[in-house]
């Protein structure tokens, strides 16, 4: 096969699902990491703890030990999980950690007198989240954001371990009929790399869109 | 479920296969250390061609996942005649992969020395060497070290990656355990509870290391 023809057979058959567990995956982080690192600013000292409990455990062992762990260990326990719910599970799991850190430090990085100003305007608790602290964290917070996204995408390639058919499982499988390494392997980088860096750029035009005339 | 009997019959050989981890993550970590700084200095070049070369090369391995880079280590130099064992290509594989993270990781150091500092060492006719070696770096490394420490933390977690390229470390003598006795349940913790046993302390020490360089900078 020529480069070209690899290039477009690998995207045929590997591409649907790299993105499809980018984009669920990076869902699940998003959400669990702004409930994680909600709950992390909460009064309540038992919640604080928790979510110490679930950030350190993720962030502190490996993605690929998670990943195993869900799909092989699990199943012990009689939760067995197809290779696509245990991958989106797994990398919403860590990257939601991650998340949850930045979601913090951005609400908390949120001036104080922006507080102040919405108790004074006897704004709810949730109003005072809702209207004034998250929108302006989320801006604070976007560069992480797109960092992690960027991260999250390019460790979608380990799914391929738990063999589910993304673009790096089906270029090991194609490396296996053809024996064109060369030309397989150096296909699969340029691929990644033609997604990861218009989402690098994408992200720093979002972040300089959102910014204009506020920072 | 589990079984206290059997996780302490495999724990003594997971144990003595993190020393392949660990080594792995030093001389890594070392080569992304001299390697990030070489990306740094290219990009600093005044010579366009090198500083776009490199500032290329970068931008290519941070937007490529480090599991394809190891296969393209493994799988394709021996293509061109360079055969390398699993330790080796995972070594090279990871410092690669996290001398470009570092490069960014120096460069942010090296733009907070402020330019009098620049001043100061053409006025005292320091060379170029010099000058680096006894002026900027000596500023622009210390309030880094904790992101720098950070790295090896996340270097030290990205190993397992290594036992796809056939490295029997921590991970992949888990595996072989399991795939052995079908039971992968007690391995694979212990591999999990290992990993947060060594990188949660280490963590904890950097975040106080955090503390002292917030205060003296």
């Amino acid at each position: 096969m020529s480069f070209w023809e690899l290039i477009v057979s690998l995207l045929g058959q590997g591409l649907v699902i790299t993105l499809l567990t980018t984009v669920l995956a990076a869902i699940l982080a998003l959400v669990l990491g702004f409930i994680g690192g909600l709950m992390r600013l909460s009064k309540n000292k038992f919640i604080r703890f928790i979510v110490a409990i679930y950030v350190e455990v993720f962030r502190g062992t490996s993605l690929l030990v998670q990943l195993f762990w869900i799909y092989f260990v699990l199943p012990m326990f009689g939760l067995t999980m197809s290779a696509l719910t245990a991958a989106v599970l797994a990398i919403g799991l860590n990257y939601g950690a991650y998340t949850s850190e930045v979601v913090r430090s951005g609400i908390q990085s949120v001036d104080k007198g922006q507080t102040e100003a919405s108790i004074a305007l006897n704004f709810t608790r949730v109003q005072r989240m809702r209207r004034i602290i998250i929108p302006q964290a989320f801006i604070l917070m976007l560069p992480n954001l797109g960092n992690q996204l960027i991260e999250l995408f390019k460790s979608t390639s380990l799914v391929a371990l738990i063999t589910l058919t993304d673009l790096t499982y089906q270029a090991n499988v194609l490396n296996a009929t053809t024996l064109q390494t060369t030309q397989i392997f150096t296909a699969l980088l340029v691929i990644y790399f033609v997604i990861a860096w218009p989402m690098t750029k994408g992200m720093k035009m979002l972040e300089r869109k959102m910014t204009e005339g506020r920072m | 479920m589990w079984d206290w009997n059997y996780a302490f019959e495999v724990l003594p050989d997971i144990a003595s296969a993190l020393w392949v981890t660990i080594s792995a993550t030093l001389v890594g970590f070392v080569l992304a250390l001299v390697v990030g700084l070489i990306w740094t200095l290219m990009i600093r070049s005044n010579n366009k061609i090198i500083s776009n070369v490199a500032d290329g090369i970068v931008k290519f391995i941070r937007n490529t996942p480090l599991l394809v880079q190891l296969y393209f280590i493994f799988y394709v130099f021996p293509q061109f005649g360079l055969s390398l064992e699993p330790f080796t290509a995972g070594v090279i594989g990871l410092g690669l992969h996290y001398s470009t993270y570092l490069s960014e990781v120096y460069r942010s150091g090296i733009e907070s020395v402020g330019p009098g500092q620049w001043e100061v060492a053409t006025a005292l006719n320091f060379d170029t060497r010099k000058t680096w070696t006894r002026i900027i770096l000596p500023q622009a490394i210390p309030p880094v070290l904790p992101v720098i420490g950070n790295y090896f933390i996340t270097m030290f977690k990205e190993t397992p990656l290594l036992s796809a390229i056939t490295l029997v470390e921590i991970l992949q003598t888990a595996q072989n355990i399991g795939a052995g006795t079908f039971r992968y349940t007690e391995p694979l913790t212990i591999v999990g509870v290992l990993f947060l046993l060594l990188s949660y302390p280490a963590s904890v020490a950097l975040r106080q290391l955090e503390i002292r360089v917030t205060e003296r900078y």
